[in-house]
């Protein structure tokens, strides 16, 4: 155990790499992902297509497959990324995108069909529809979700480390070299991968009953 | 010209009498060979009507008849599949800009009241004048004020839409669209999702409105309010338009066969 304290500020080093992957993806996710579940919706039905296909196509698609597709098949198209932290919060964020739609579109789909009827017929447009009465309502029922698509962040950041960005997996794999395999390494990483998703979770359930309690 | 139903079924329609009044005004909602199907169903068939400004136009029929559809086909919330829809002389816009334009000069008040669940009922008044005409806030809240204060819930203006009564929330909805200082208002069964006893709140409101010169069309199944307040009442039946008259002579001498049968079930208790 004491691997742990002895390298506690590696560790930290790791854990601050990891904290800024989920806090910058999550960051480009939700604002991809607000945008393509409005597109879901929109009333022409290229949009709509274009958005169910952002949807299908990275939801579907292993989060590994992203990466590679970025680090090795982008650049034969002349887009060439460096290979790091940038990349990884792109793959990432460009990937959860795919989730947070979802939860979104659920949440857009359990507000009443007449609250975007009377939007519509008091003259509001398409965008002004889902900024002033849709999505407002749509928010309530999308945190939990949103709350879950954000821990399963946390922990696809992990994939990073394969492809040169030293987060808390990183470290994990280096301090285990190093250390001949201790044990105490690997719970040292859960344990720094805790911090952020157990207080996610209790904001979540927290969250929860707000909501219940407002309706 | 005279407006005339697709295919009157029964009668002659040649030995209509011209509307009470204002049968020279201009036409303000235009609506011809309006077709609409819901998959294999045929809502509206080849469906003629002209509502002019400042008359009072109530739709009648059995339910399936396609009235709440023309109601909602006059702003567009339903595409046609084919004929022309014009309001004020300019046909109504596809999707876009124009159409949200357009539709901010046409109110609308609905069954299910659909006030902005989440919004005051102040902003639900003040959203349209604000968002969609540019007026600052404060004038907007002066004129909501005004307007509820007019359909008498001023009262309740910093309520949620839900702590309200159903009537209330109705009277609001008009409000809402007396706000947008509309051409026309639309009332699709405005009364129908309301218990007994606020049905005339309501509909007292909408008389005072249609003596103020409102243009309104108004699909209800509310016969006194025909009676008071309309200066012709159309009678649909399976997507056409059967039969338009002068309430006084649709009630008392209906012409066609399918009015009087209609007629004969609603009236008798």
């Amino acid at each position: 155990m004491g691997v742990i304290f002895d390298n506690a500020s590696t560790y930290v080093d790791g854990f601050v790499v990891t904290l800024r992957l989920t806090a910058y993806a999550g960051a480009l996710a939700l604002v991809l992902g607000v945008i393509v579940a409005g597109l879901r919706v929109a009333p022409l039905r290229s949009l709509r297509l274009f958005a169910a296909a952002w949807v299908e196509v990275l939801r579907n698609t292993p989060l590994t497959l992203v990466f590679f597709f970025m680090v090795l098949v982008a650049p034969q198209f002349g887009i060439l990324l460096p290979l790091g932290f940038w990349t990884a919060v792109l793959c990432l964020g460009l990937y959860t995108s795919a989730f947070v739609a979802e939860a979104v579109r659920s949440g857009i789909n359990g507000v009443g069909v007449g609250q975007a009827e009377a939007a519509r017929s008091i003259g509001l447009t398409f965008g002004q529809t889902l900024r002033e009465v849709v999505l407002p309502q749509a928010v309530r029922s999308t945190i939990p979700p949103l709350i879950n698509v954000l821990i399963a962040l946390t922990k696809n950041t992990s994939v990073a480390a394969g492809f040169a960005t030293v987060e808390l997996i990183g470290v994990g794999r280096r301090l285990s070299t190093a250390n001949a395999g201790d044990p105490w390494v690997l719970v040292g990483v859960a344990a720094f991968y805790l911090v952020i998703t157990i207080p996610a979770g209790l904001l979540a359930s927290a969250l929860e009953r707000r909501v219940a309690f407002a309706r | 010209m005279r407006p005339t139903g697709g295919h009157p079924a029964g009668s002659a329609p040649e030995d209509r009498p011209a509307p009470r009044d204002g049968a020279d005004a201009p036409a303000l909602v235009t609506l011809s060979g309006v077709n609409k199907h819901f998959g294999h169903l045929h809502v509206l068939r080849d469906v003629d009507l002209e509502v002019r400004r400042g008359e009072v136009v109530v739709v009648i029929g059995p339910s399936g008849s396609g009235k709440s559809t023309l109601c909602r086909v006059i702003n567009r919330l339903e595409p046609v599949d084919s004929g022309t829809v014009a309001v004020d002389g300019v046909p109504v816009p596809a999707e876009g800009r124009a159409l949200a334009r357009l539709r901010a000069d046409i109110g609308m008040v609905f069954q299910s009241f659909n006030l902005f669940a989440h919004r005051t009922v102040l902003d639900n008044v003040t959203l349209e004048p604000i968002k969609a005409k540019g007026m600052r806030r404060a004038e907007a809240n002066e004129l909501a004020m005004s307007l509820l204060d007019r359909v008498g819930v001023a009262d309740q203006a910093h309520k949620l839409p839900a702590q309200l009564s159903g009537g209330q929330q109705q009277r609001v909805a008009i409000a809402r669209a007396l706000a947008m200082r509309p051409k026309v208002i639309l009332f699709d069964e405005p009364t129908s999702a309301l218990d007994p006893e606020m049905i005339n709140e309501v509909l007292d409101v909408m008389v005072a409105l249609a003596r103020d010169g409102m243009t309104m069309v108004v699909v209800t199944h509310e016969m006194g309010f025909a009676r008071r307040a309309a200066d012709r009442v159309v009678f649909m039946d399976a997507g056409r338009i059967v039969e338009e008259a002068p309430p006084e002579e649709f009630f008392t001498a209906p012409r066609s066969e399918r009015a009087r049968d209609f007629l004969s079930k609603i009236l008798t208790h």
